[in-house]
């Protein structure tokens, strides 16, 4: 934990870029009405609790690790998607990076 | 550096939970479950907006105004509200006082709930499970590591925020802020001095 000796520096508010959109996903879920914010809570902490059995969580990458996949099971047990759906997706984001040059934004092939 | 290297074939590669991130923002898109611009907008207003500087102006006029500070302890979420701190995670706020015989410190243990309208996102070390276990088990030592040394007759009493209650620490009005606006009060009251974390800082 940090000893917190020097608070002169600004800290991110989010340290990494995913960190900010699934938390962006998340609230933005949450207003649209697809949860309620105290069921999240509930559901995370007992994905943090797991997650924390065998090693310290650190409230950075740790941290979002279980709210990522704290949000995938929900939305898997709702039913607004499939396992397999989110894997297929994720591979496609990976092929459209690894295909496209250097500088140019990426998007997903058609018809993915 | 991969990123540095401009000879690079093709676009860097994020981090696999960025590409899951980005898998389920597509699936809810299509979905018509969420709206890329509205996700802009969530990030932009934590990033730039909402942030500890609204939490200081509510200590800061609490210094100044003893009746507003009456009116805050009994019903702060109205109060802020009426500021026009309100909105997500802000739903409930309680605020405690300290005193020379009572420090207060937030926790949560749950997971990070924390008044979000006043004070913005939690830090990292708010969600860390070192402080999360560490702040109820032994509140003195992890005060001491932040710095703060309290006096023999101060007890510490630690609050537990939930999904439905968030606490927000008035911290005491630091000597030789007599005299001082309110501008210039709430740049004295730093983030963890709302947290409990900390003492706001005293006038040069």
């Amino acid at each position: 934990m940090s000893t917190c000796t020097t608070h002169s520096a600004p800290e991110p508010v989010f340290a990494e870029p995913w960190h900010a959109q699934v938390f962006a996903l998340t609230v933005a879920l949450n207003e649209a009405g697809q949860f309620e914010w105290s069921d999240w809570a509930d559901r995370f902490s007992h994905t943090l609790k797991l997650h924390g059995l065998d090693k310290e969580l650190d409230g950075g990458n740790d941290y979002f690790h279980a709210w990522l996949e704290n949000l995938e099971q929900l939305l898997v047990e709702q039913g607004s998607t499939l396992p397999g759906d989110i894997q297929r997706m994720r591979n496609a984001w990976e092929e459209a990076y690894l295909t496209t040059p250097h500088g140019q934004p990426v998007h997903l092939a058609a018809g993915e | 550096m991969p990123h540095d290297d401009h000879d690079h074939p093709h676009a860097l590669l994020p981090p696999d939970p960025a590409l899951r991130v980005k898998a389920l923002e597509t699936i809810l898109t299509r979905k018509g479950l969420i709206d890329p611009v509205a996700l802009d907008e969530i990030i932009d207003t934590y990033q730039n907006k909402i942030g500890p500087q609204n939490g200081a102006r509510v200590v800061a006029k609490a210094w100044g105004d003893s009746a507003f500070k009456q009116a805050l302890l009994a019903d702060a979420t109205s109060v802020v509200a009426d500021l026009g701190f309100y909105g997500r995670q802000g739903e409930h706020i309680v605020v405690v006082e300290n005193t020379p015989e009572q420090h207060n410190m937030v926790v949560c243990t749950l997971c990070s709930c924390y008044p979000w309208p006043l004070l913005g996102i939690p830090p990292g070390w708010y969600k860390s499970d070192a402080y999360r276990a560490r702040a109820v088990r032994e509140p003195r030592k992890v005060l001491a590591e932040f710095g703060v040394e309290l006096t023999p007759e101060s007890s510490v009493r630690v609050w537990d925020s939930t999904a439905e209650i968030r606490y927000l620490v008035l911290p005491m009005r630091p000597e030789g802020s007599e005299g001082l606006g309110e501008e210039d009060l709430a740049a004295l009251v730093t983030r963890d001095s709302m947290i409990g974390t900390g003492l706001p800082k005293v006038p040069s």
